[in-house]
């Protein structure tokens, strides 16, 4: 098929970006999303202009590092990661546009990459459980039930995209952060640290840039993994809880 | 898949014999160099070695840990899980990545799971057996000491990952679910759901961001090593740092300590397609390697049979499918080339040819990964293979599911594969509960890497390799879920007490950022960068690296001949000459530019291709996952040669006239088993 691609280009943070038209033929409908921009690569470097900076690492949907909004959608029309998505989704002759993450606290570095370093800041702040290497007690001393094992990894499986925080009109990074506290609130290990954890990683959130939740549900719409929405009431009720404790 | 069994021992004794080839054909391509050997492992019973060897190394008292200094490139399961322990210690870490967050990883891709010697299954496991199982596994190609030391520390790998919150599957009474892996005969397996990897690599990001929090980890996102700097203190050369070009900005910055760690995984993306990460690379261990760090066996590669096919010329990656699929899949090729075309459901039973049931018909579809890959492979060389043609050839077999679908029901079938099923839909847009699967082995691991000793410390002082990036623990052949276990035991329990020995003599004499070696190491990765952008060829970066990988896959992939090989290091050369005249790499050095990382990543490739090659042709038997056609029986298995073969090829880098690699130097490090008896294996 033959496809019109309008992509964001900016040479980087400091300089302003636009867009940019592109026509790419033969593509296959085997191709993955990306493989398609590499073959534009190919074409634009064979013709002397600067090939497109998209952000990629595992090309399997489990790193996280891929995310680009595909006609205004977060990893576009299906439910799954960008580097997941296939030809097969578009249709030929369609023109296709193409722009990075957009939110304050994720800024363009360049063309379609941005800086996600706020999720690690924020990963800082309590996402984790305090255990020295080689202190840890015998791993059968304290059994999990199973349904919490399984709800704490259901959640775990956040791939820190960001593409919730993309999706949502207030940018915020609730769905992100509800995945974290749930995954580490389930299991009898996270509880020690629990009140803290979200305390701090919510004041790390709100201090990133990202804007507060107002339950609209676009992120969990949007989130390739299919973190629930009711990550963001677990997040919410462990702050209450967090506050009476006199947090 | 189920266990081999063992046939008797073959005659060559496994005792300081001299390791006499009877033919060399890589004579004309290398230096014989001096033996080396492991010096680090005390002698003793093997059960004891690594108590005794904690116990000797020396310790660093808490306030000197503060003014000793230890960069760490790599943020995977190797790296991650020793900057968070030793900055718990109270060192001073810094940790690099490419990535834009330590969390991303190749490790967090692994989905089968991690073995330890838990014996939670009452099933006879036990340390012992884990050893035994790895050392078989690996063809008697791998250092015992070593081995049995990783089986030693699985056990508190497992209570360190429960105690961080890692969600691994559980039982109904809440206790940890186990499942029987990769050619084993007990159920030493933890894992959650298929995305083990992820969920071990999240456990070990935490701990390295609660660091950072601390303040005794500073960590480097976008930031790619290429350098490392060795500094002569008049006795020594030691490591003491690495130059890093900060992917960002384009900054080549220098980095200073008292020690670097290599924790940069694996280079099978020197075959350009295989299962690995787009930017996974050899350039970290290559540099230390031109360096001087020696290079250990690097032809050893595993190759998995079970993966997504190449569905054109289009293709950037490859996928792994769990290779527990074939615990009920049946792998099939049309008996005649022209049912190749046909729908499969349309060929008859009778015109199949389940050519794993048909040549080995004890273990069928469960033989292990090198010989059902293998004779995927055979299948389509003979014109047999199935689905798209890509240059000229089909390469893909079926893997039905037709008769576990009859069995257990579509149900059934679904509830075992979990996801891996859609995944396939997705990717290939053809649904395997009507269409049976097609499959084509990829490249996937590579048990080859930098030579350490028993300390994980390299050929250089002060440079320690930990994780995929080094040989030490896999021999010629790895077993499933063995990797994640190696990369934390290195990273959590047996770096930190390794390193202390060597810190123990720091902190050393202050390098200046002015002192030759720094500049020495700066300049060289200037001059390199400045070249890539200034040849103004006409070929992209990527067409240089499809064509390695297509040499590499050909001729230094599952089977081997003296021929092909000698066929592929002149190809290679040429394509290197090519390289160096004709590249064309557009935008600056100054700012993210995704082609010019290729480059450098690609140019370590193409050096590494060629001494994968003469590796390759110096062994001359086939063992553990990788087959020269010179070895084999009559009845064409692979034919080990332990009087000739039992060493590891450390090998030297030479340089010879204008860059080129010249001739390596060979050190062979003899293998010798006290432990446990060498012994063929036999799948018929
Ligand atoms: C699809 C797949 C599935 C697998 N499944 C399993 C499994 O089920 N069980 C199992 O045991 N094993 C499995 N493996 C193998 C296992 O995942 C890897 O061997 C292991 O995770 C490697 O870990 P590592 O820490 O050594 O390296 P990696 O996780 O590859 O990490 C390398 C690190 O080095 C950094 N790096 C590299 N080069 C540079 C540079 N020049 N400068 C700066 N930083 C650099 C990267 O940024 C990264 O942080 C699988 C592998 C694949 C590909
Ligand atoms: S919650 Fe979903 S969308 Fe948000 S970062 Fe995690 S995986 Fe991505
Ligand atoms: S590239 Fe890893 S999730 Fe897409």
């Amino acid at each position: 098929m033959n496809l019109t691609l309008k992509i964001w280009r900016q040479p980087d943070a400091a300089t302003t970006g636009s867009m940019h038209t592109y026509e790419v033929d033969d593509v296959s409908e085997d191709m993955s999303f990306l493989e398609m921009l590499d073959v534009l690569n190919e074409q634009l470097n064979a013709k002397g202009e600067e090939p497109i900076a998209f952000d990629s690492d595992c090309r399997e949907g489990i790193c996280g590092m891929c995310g680009l909004m595909i006609n205004g959608e977060a990893h576009g029309p299906v439910t799954t990661t960008t580097c997941q998505l296939h030809m097969r989704s578009f249709t030929d002759g369609e023109t296709i546009t193409i722009e990075p993450w957009r939110s304050d606290a994720f800024p363009v570095v360049k063309d379609l990459v941005v800086d996600r370093g706020a999720f690690d800041r924020i990963i800082q702040q309590g996402g984790f459980i305090s255990v020295n290497t080689g202190s840890a007690p015998e791993a059968h001393a304290v059994p999990v039930p199973r349904d919490d094992a399984m709800r704490a990894f259901n959640v775990a499986t956040c791939i820190g995209c960001g593409a919730c925080v993309a999706a949502c009109p207030n940018g915020s990074a609730s769905l992100f952060i509800g995945a974290k506290i749930t995954h580490l609130g389930e299991l009898p290990q996270g509880q020690p640290e629990r009140d803290s954890r979200v305390v701090n990683m919510v004041a790390q959130h709100d201090h990133e840039g990202f804007g507060g939740c107002t339950n609209i549900g676009e992120c969990a719409a949007a989130c390739p993994k299919e973190i629930p929405l009711d990550v963001i009431s677990q997040l919410n009720k462990d702050l209450r809880t967090a506050i009476r404790h006199g947090h | 898949m189920t266990d081999m069994p063992d046939t008797t021992l073959t005659s060559h004794p496994s005792h300081d014999s001299p390791l006499e080839v009877d033919t060399d054909d890589a004579v004309d391509y290398y230096t014989p160099g001096a033996p080396i050997g492991d010096t680090k492992a005390p002698d003793g019973p093997i059960n004891e070695r690594w108590q005794t060897r904690k116990f000797e190394a020396r310790l660093v008292n808490p306030a000197n840990r503060r003014k000793l200094s230890v960069i760490i490139v790599g943020t995977g399961l190797a790296g991650a899980s020793a900057a968070a322990t030793l900055g718990e210690a109270g060192y001073v870490v810094k940790s690099f990545c490419y990535q834009d967050s330590p969390r991303r990883a190749h490790s967090i891709a692994a989905q089968g799971g991690i073995n330890a010697a838990k014996n939670y299954k009452e099933d006879g496991d036990s340390v012992h057996r884990l050893f035994y199982d790895t050392v078989k596994g690996g063809d008697y190609r791998s250092r015992e000491s070593n081995v049995y030391r990783l089986a030693e520390v699985s056990t508190s790998i497992i209570d360190q990952c429960v105690a961080q919150g890692v969600p691994f599957a559980r039982e109904y009474g809440g206790l940890l679910d186990n499942r029987s892996f990769g050619g084993v005969q007990v159920s030493r397996t933890f894992y959650a759901r298929g995305q083990t990897g992820q969920q071990l690599l999240i456990g070990a990001y935490q701990a390295l961001e609660r660091q950072v929090a601390a303040g005794t980890v500073e960590t480097f996102t976008r930031h790619e090593m290429l350098e490392v700097i060795v500094v002569d203190d008049g006795d020594t050369s030691r490591a003491r740092g690495i130059i890093a070009r900060d992917m960002v900005t384009g900054e080549i910055e220098t980095h200073l300590a008292d020690v670097v760690v290599l924790a940069s995984g694996g280079y099978g993306n020197v075959f350009y397609l295989s299962t690995n990460a787009m930017g996974c690379n050899v350039t970290a261990a290559w540099r230390a390697h031109r360096k001087g760090a020696y290079m250990a066996n690097p032809c050893y590669t595993q190759i998995h049979p079970t993966c997504i096919p190449v569905s054109g010329a289009h293709q950037s990656k490859l996928t792994l499918m769990s290779e527990s699929l074939r615990n009920d899949g049946r792998m099939w090729v049309p008996r005649t080339k022209a049912d190749c075309e046909k729908d499969p459901r349309s060929i008859a039973e009778e015109d199949r040819d389940y050519f794993l049931e048909r040549i080995y018909p004890s273990f069928g579809n469960l033989v292990p990964r090198d010989i059902a890959s293998r004779a995927a492979k055979n299948m389509c060389d003979e014109g047999r293979g199935v689905g798209p043609e890509v240059d000229g050839v089909r390469r893909g077999v079926y893997l039905d599911f037709a008769d576990a679908i009859a069995r257990l029901g579509k149900d059934g079938v679904e509830e075992k594969y979990d996801n891996l099923l859609d995944m396939y839909e997705r990717i290939t847009g053809e649904n395997p509960y009507e269409v049976p699967m097609r499959i084509y082995p990829a490249v996937h691991y590579v048990m080859g890497g930098l030579w350490v000793d028993y300390d994980l410390q390299s050929s250089i002082p002060g440079l320690f390799v930990t994780g995929e990036a080094n040989f030490s623990d896999h021999g010629a052949n790895r077993l499933g879920a063995s990797a994640l276990m190696q990369g934390l035991a290195d990273g959590y329990f047996v770096l930190p007490h390794t390193i202390r020995d060597y810190l123990a003599d720091g902190p050393f004499e202050k390098v200046d950022e002015d002192h030759p070696a720094v500049l020495e190491a700066r300049s060289a990765v200037e001059k390199r960068i400045e070249h890539f952008l200034t040849v103004n060829g006409t070929r992209s970066v990527d067409s240089y690296h499809r064509e390695l990988g297509h040499i590499m896959w050909e001729y230094c992939g599952m089977e081997r001949t003296e021929d092909g090989l000698k066929k592929a290091i002149d190809l290679i050369r040429t394509l290197r000459d090519d390289f160096n005249r004709n590249l064309k790499v557009l935008g600056t050095a100054d700012s993210l530019n995704q082609s010019l990382e290729k480059a450098g990543r690609v140019a370590d490739f193409i050096e590494l291709g060629e001494l994968m090659c003469i590796d390759a042709l110096n062994r001359r038997e086939s063992c553990g996952g990788h087959f020269r056609a010179e070895s084999q029986t009559e009845d064409g298995e692979a034919l080990r040669h332990d009087d000739q073969y039992a060493y590891v090829a450390a090998w030297e880098f030479a340089g010879g006239e204008a860059g080129t690699m010249g001739k390596p130097v060979l050190h062979k490090e003899h293998l010798v088993y006290t432990a446990i008896e060498m012994k063929q294996r036999s799948y018929k």
